[in-house]
């Protein structure tokens, strides 16, 4: 069982108010990304729930029981640091081992246990090795093999992948969903890659300056944004706002349209009129830098190749059903 | 072309490095040679280098006139005890400055250091007087005691600086492993310290074995060290340059000996840290 549940979580770092109230229910097995700028306080809201900081305010709630005052030893969590933090005296075995050696487990079963862990991340070979004899991408699987070995209510990532490079960061993040899948621990995920959480999560948790913008899966992120922020952090390339006139007649301040909603026509006849200031090919894809004169510059995205070069004037046609409204506080309008 | 400069500027750098490497060195071996020579020989004007009468009697005189296997042994029990004391007690006080320090940390360990900037002499009376009322005089106890006192704040200031290098990280994932405190100092912390802890060693040894000051004014006979054995052959008698060249030589010969041997986990302790 790992069900966590936050109430009203809060930390100070002396006068410095970080985390302003988190409310959070993570069910049993699911995945969960907390996602957001740099200094947004993901870190802090982890290493609160890990118990390496104390909160200053609220409970959190580990299946039913409050662990504000259960040292991080006792909650029986498991977590992974970006920068591995492995033991560099000991082996990979002992690495995997430390753990369950804590936990007084037996020398046969710890032999068993890290064994079968090894298989599982390719890390039989290595077995003997020390840390510094390893590359990024192998000390990675260490550190999550000596997460997983002790069968914890719930793995706590923080940002683990980001110090591989691109390719490795994809197959780690294919392998860890999968692995968590197989085993049904409930994982929290700290990431500033959407991507990452956009793939990765059952539900994400958008957080901004210390509050938690909106709870909910990915999709529903990306349909039904909360408010202007969760609106232009979620979706690449970022959300094309207009604000005046033109939201005024959609009886909003705001109005928020993603680049692939808007369809490109080519001195079209309705919709929203302007010249490409820069077009970008890939082949799969055409992003478009629109500049629409009165609405700013807007971002379109057409699948496929379009034969566009900067100058051309083209009109952008929002679809009606995808244009997102928010009032005056930036909340979204929901008809 | 540029190559022949570096080549030059290498022979050059060596050449000088040696040079300052035998300056440094030249009173020792200064030192050693006089302690074969006789007296006369020993402060004979113009002095002879290495032709001249090389006999070992210094040695035998020196042993003769003050037990030197009795002083060694005072110093090899106060410089070990004093410095294993002071690193029992510095390690846990040091491993909290650097792992849960708080606002006063810094001012703490400034306070600690200040300690060594009062000259020691400032406070020789008072601390002699407190000696003979409970009568550590002359006592190793009593050395042990003041030199351990007297190195704590330079032991926990290195030990502070070795802790600080160890990365939060690994002793964090100690905590989400389970381990307590207690095995975490065990199992994770003192592993990767040990060349920080090894070099503090021997640093404080090689301190509280010259140590001079304290040694000399709080000890004559049952519990003086070699410091004590050097100085008496500076007497108002008179000065026997051969005979001084011989106790000390035979004062520092074990010290050199150990610094030899662990010359190298002395350096990289002091040079590239704890851990990396
Ligand atoms: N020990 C601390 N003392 C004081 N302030 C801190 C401490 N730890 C974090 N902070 C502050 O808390 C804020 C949130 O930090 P946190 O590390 O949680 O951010 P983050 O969302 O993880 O950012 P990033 O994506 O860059 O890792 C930052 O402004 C940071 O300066
Ligand atoms: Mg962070």
């Amino acid at each position: 069982m790992g069900q966590i549940t936050l109430q009203g979580v809060q930390k100070s770092f002396g006068p410095v108010h970080i985390i302003k109230g988190a409310d959070l229910e993570i069910a049993d097995g699911s995945f969960v990304v907390f996602v957001g700028p740099s200094g947004c306080g993901k870190t802090t809201l982890l290493r609160l729930i890990a118990g390496l900081e104390d909160v200053t305010g609220g409970a959190i709630l580990i299946d039913g029981r409050n662990v504000v005052d259960v040292p991080p030893a006792k909650r029986g969590l498991s977590m992974v640091f970006q920068s591995y933090a492995l033991y560099p005296h000991m082996s990979v075995r002992g690495n995997i081992a430390f753990g369950l050696k804590m936990a007084g487990v037996t020398r046969d079963e710890i032999n068993r246990k890290v064994e079968a862990a090894a298989a599982t991340l390719n890390l039989t070979p290595y077995l003997e090795r020390k840390p510094r004899e390893l590359s990024g991408g192998q000390r990675q699987r260490v550190a999550i093999g000596r997460a997983i070995v002790r069968e914890p209510k719930a793995f706590l990532f923080d940002e683990p992948l980001s110090n591989l490079d691109a390719a490795l960061r994809v197959q780690m993040r294919l392998e860890v969903t999968r692995l968590q899948k197989q085993l049904g621990t409930t994982a929290i995920y700290v990431t500033h890659d959407q991507v990452e959480a956009m793939t990765m999560a059952d539900k994400i948790a958008v957080l901004n300056g210390g509050k938690i913008e909106q709870y909910g899966s990915p999709l529903e992120l990306y349909e039904k944004p909360a408010n202007l922020f969760v609106a232009g952090f979620i979706g690449s390339p970022k959300m094309n706002f207009v604000t005046g006139e033109l939201a005024k007649q959609q009886g909003a301040t705001t109005i928020g349209v993603r680049p692939e909603h808007l369809k490109v026509e080519r001195n079209g006849q309705g919709g929203w009129h302007g010249t490409v200031s820069v077009a970008e090919h890939l082949g799969s894809d055409t992003f478009l830098y629109v500049d629409a004169g009165p609405q700013g510059v807007l971002t379109a995205r057409y699948i496929g190749e379009l034969d566009l070069h900067p100058g051309d004037k083209v009109s952008l046609i929002p679809e009606p059903a995808r244009i997102h409204r928010f009032d005056d506080s930036g909340k979204s309008i929901r008809a | 072309m540029a190559r022949m400069v570096t080549t030059r500027n290498k022979v050059i750098s060596t050449t000088a490095a040696w040079l300052v490497g035998f300056l440094i060195f030249f009173p020792i071996l200064w030192m050693v040679l006089a302690s074969f020579k006789t007296e006369l020989e020993a402060f004979a004007i113009p002095p002879s280098f290495l032709f001249f009468h090389w006999t070992t009697e210094n040695y035998v005189t020196v042993q003769e006139r003050s037990d030197y296997f009795h002083h060694a042994l005072n110093s090899i029990i106060i410089a070990g005890g004093s410095t294993l004391i002071a690193m029992l007690i510095a390690i846990p006080a040091a491993w909290s400055m650097a792992f849960s320090p708080t606002k006063r940390t810094k001012d703490v360990l400034l306070w600690m250091l200040s300690t060594k900037m009062m000259p020691p002499v400032g406070v020789l009376v008072p601390i002699y007087l407190i000696f003979r009322s409970v009568g550590l005089l002359d006592t190793r106890a009593g050395l042990i005691f003041i030199l351990c006192l007297g190195n704590l704040p330079i032991v926990i200031w290195m030990l502070f600086t070795y802790f600080k290098e160890i990365p939060k990280d690994i002793l964090e994932a100690a905590r989400m492993d389970g381990a307590t405190i207690g095995r975490e100092l065990i199992y994770v912390l003192t592993p990767m310290a040990v060349p920080g802890l090894a070099s503090t060693l021997l640093l404080n040894l090689i301190l509280a074995w010259n140590e001079a000051f304290w040694t000399l004014n709080l000890s004559t006979l049952e519990a003086a060290p070699l410091t004590v054995f050097i100085a008496s052959y500076s007497s108002p008698e008179g000065l026997f340059w051969a005979k001084l060249s011989a106790a000390s030589t035979l004062a520092i010969a074990p010290i050199l000996v150990l610094g030899w041997f662990s010359q190298r986990q002395l350096v990289r302790g002091l040079t590239f840290g704890a851990v990396k």
